[in-house]
């Protein structure tokens, strides 16, 4: 019944429907072909003893053929199923082949080899993160670059920005004592009496006197304890300032000169007698002394220039910086 | 011939009649010749224009009259003032939303844990999002541009939970130009994908400065609903508690209409009513694609929020 030398006459010099040429060389397209190539020992047709390998699903089978079982197709093939594991299956290999040629055994090991790395980059490929292509809609794009022009001219984005920037300022709880307008200040201060005024124009002058200390307070709420019994006075030209414009006089004449190493050491001498002089007048040893920010600004202001506003001190103490938060509307 | 067209000529000259005639007698869609309907639409718009400053001067002189008696003044009409109803707004006085927010994944950072934020860029970038994150390594105080490789998110989310890192930021570039920006808070999430559009760098920008390496201040301005409250503490975490105010640096993350312009600017202070700005750069515009639950995970990750199409198609509703 079964003929292997017919059949593999047949095939060889004849048609055979899995049979392809690729560079001169024959290939078997036959799904149960160990090799993949077209001779007489690994034709799968032409071998009534004959052992393969399959995946199916990411299982391997170990198929054998018989030649008993030749006269029912159907039942051609014994379909063993392979363990995960590679050394047991290699086993399983052995055991159900043991009588077989060994070239046998060798080309269905080489196949389960081989199917056994397929199967692990399969899963590798499997794991990797991929990058998914999203289509770009040209109109939708259109739409919201349409529409994020329009907001950004509703956002008023520096406006708003200053405004929130004012706010912190005028709060005051965020810089601490960062910054200072002696100007703005003192017209406060001008504009707060001028009101005080105004609601007690009939009363009594020494309410009047009481109420005037009251608004003061609220408006320094931490401010020395002499100024707060005393009257402020603000005045234009100071005797210090008088002094310092001296001062800054004969430093031009010796820096034409050249003196200007020693003068310097004298200057900080001078400065930190001039602080440990105001130390001793200060009730409270912590307060900072402020000066104008505009100094602070230009930061080593220039010796030539003459101040031109009257300075206004006031001491009084501050509380530390306080953590910023995120706003809620 | 010629004197026939001078004289046609001057009979259109002499048609000069008042608006309200020209109304009656013809409306310009009846008019075949273009030349001859865009003339008369001009007239009608130019008389159109001075009655509506006749009529905004007669209001002005009303007013002026009858002093505190006088009708309100018009408030116009914007799409934020005409905003459709949305229940997730945040009221000032929520004591829920603030237990919410006092156990969220960003309250340890509230609580006073210093940011670190570790920076990159999808594989295979090109020069503009390699720009961008040393941008951003300069931006955020206490961060780092690593260069991505071939690593997966995944992988570098475990590189920055070993190392501590609170936040990772990427900057995903295609065919030559940055369009998506990933912020992810670490370890425990959430991770918000933004559509990045309008990117303008330092040089680009006339008269920009140069960045400092002060810790700037924020400024985050607009966010309403819960929505947007968690986005903007996500970018609030980004950026040191205690910024160094004499460097005076500020960053805006301003929400308008769903978009988040990021703009960057040193202030100065004139007066307690007057502060100047100077633009440092780089500007651009985040829309929010997608917010989720846990650290970045396409496959298997919970969403809070996923932007569709659709809504877009209504103007006066956002979600932030």
């Amino acid at each position: 019944m079964q003929s292997d030398d017919i059949i593999w006459d047949v095939i060889s010099k004849n048609f055979c429907s899995f049979k392809t040429t690729f560079n001169k060389t024959k290939f078997c397209r036959n799904e149960y072909n160990v090799t993949g190539v077209c001779n007489k020992v690994s034709c799968p047709l032409a071998n009534s003893r004959y052992a393969t390998v399959r995946e199916e699903n990411g299982v391997s089978y170990l198929y054998i053929k018989t030649i008993e079982r030749a006269h029912t197709p159907a039942k051609l093939w014994e379909k063993i199923k392979l363990d995960p594991n590679f050394m047991k299956s290699i086993e399983i290999i052995d055991k159900n082949m043991e009588f077989w040629p060994s070239h046998m055994i060798h080309r269905v090991k080489q196949r389960y080899i081989r199917i056994t790395q397929y199967l692990i980059r399969m899963r590798k490929i499997r794991k990797q993160i991929k990058r998914e292509l999203v289509p770009i809609k040209s109109r939708s794009e259109q739409r919201d670059s349409k529409r994020e022009h329009k907001a950004v001219v509703a956002a008023q984005l520096t406006v708003n920005i200053k405004k929130e920037l004012l706010d912190r300022l005028k709060k005051n709880t965020v810089y601490g004592d960062l910054y200072y307008f002696p100007q703005e200040v003192f017209n406060d201060v001008l504009n707060k009496e001028g009101e005080a005024d105004e609601n007690l124009e009939h009363e009594d002058i020494e309410d009047e006197e009481e109420e005037e200390v009251e608004m003061e307070n609220e408006e320094y709420d931490e401010e020395e304890e002499e100024e707060e019994n005393g009257d402020v006075e603000y005045v234009e030209g100071d005797s210090d300032d008088e002094y310092q414009d001296e001062e800054d006089e004969l430093d031009n004449y010796r820096n034409q000169h050249g003196f200007s190493d020693e003068d310097d050491d004298e200057e900080q001498q001078s400065d930190s007698e001039e602080d440990s002089d105001e130390e001793d007048y200060d009730p409270k040893p912590n307060s900072k002394k402020r000066t104008p920010s505009t100094s602070n600004r230009k930061g080593t202001g220039n010796l030539n220039k003459k101040p031109s506003k009257p300075r206004v001190n006031i001491e009084y103490e501050t509380e530390p910086t306080q953590t910023q938060s995120l706003q809620r509307n | 011939m010629s004197a026939r067209l001078l004289r046609m000529k001057k009979d259109v000259d002499t048609d000069d009649y008042s608006p309200s005639e020209y109304k009656l007698r013809r409306s310009p869609n009846d008019i075949k010749c273009k030349s001859k309907r865009m003339e008369l639409v001009g007239k009608l718009m130019a008389a159109k224009k001075i009655a509506r400053e006749q009529s905004r001067k007669l209001r002005k002189k009303e007013r002026d009259n009858l002093g505190d008696q006088a009708p309100p003044k018009q408030v116009p009409r914007t799409i934020e003032s005409m905003r459709r109803a949305d229940e997730t707004v945040v009221d000032k006085d929520d004591g829920e939303f603030d237990e919410e927010i006092n156990n969220d994944e960003f309250a340890s950072y509230f609580n006073g844990k210093p940011p670190k934020t570790c920076i990159t860029t999808n594989q295979q970038s090109g020069h503009e999002a390699k720009n961008l994150a040393r941008m951003f390594s300069k931006i955020f105080p206490n961060s780092g541009y690593f260069n991505r490789r071939t690593y997966n998110l995944k992988e570098i989310i475990e590189f920055c939970n070993n190392r501590e890192y609170t936040d990772l930021v990427v900057i995903n570039e295609t065919k030559g130009k940055v369009d998506e920006l990933i912020i992810s808070h670490l370890p425990n999430g959430p991770t918000a994908t933004f559509r990045l559009t309008s990117l303008e760098f330092p040089h680009e920008i006339a008269g920009s400065g140069k960045i400092t390496s002060h810790t700037p201040e924020l400024i985050v301005n607009n966010f309403t609903t819960r929505l947007g409250h968690t986005i903007g503490r996500m970018f609030a975490s980004l950026f040191p508690q205690q910024p160094e105010f004499h460097g005076r640096r500020v960053v805006t993350l301003h929400n308008q209409r769903d978009f988040i312009f990021f703009r960057q600017h040193r202030y100065a202070f004139e007066s307690l009513s007057k502060a100047n700005l100077h633009e440092l750069g780089p500007r651009f515009t985040l829309k929010l694609l997608s917010l989720q639950h846990g650290t970045f995970n396409t496959s298997s990750g919970e969403y809070i929020h996923i932007h569709k199409h659709d809504m877009d198609v209504d103007r006066k509703k956002f979600v932030l």
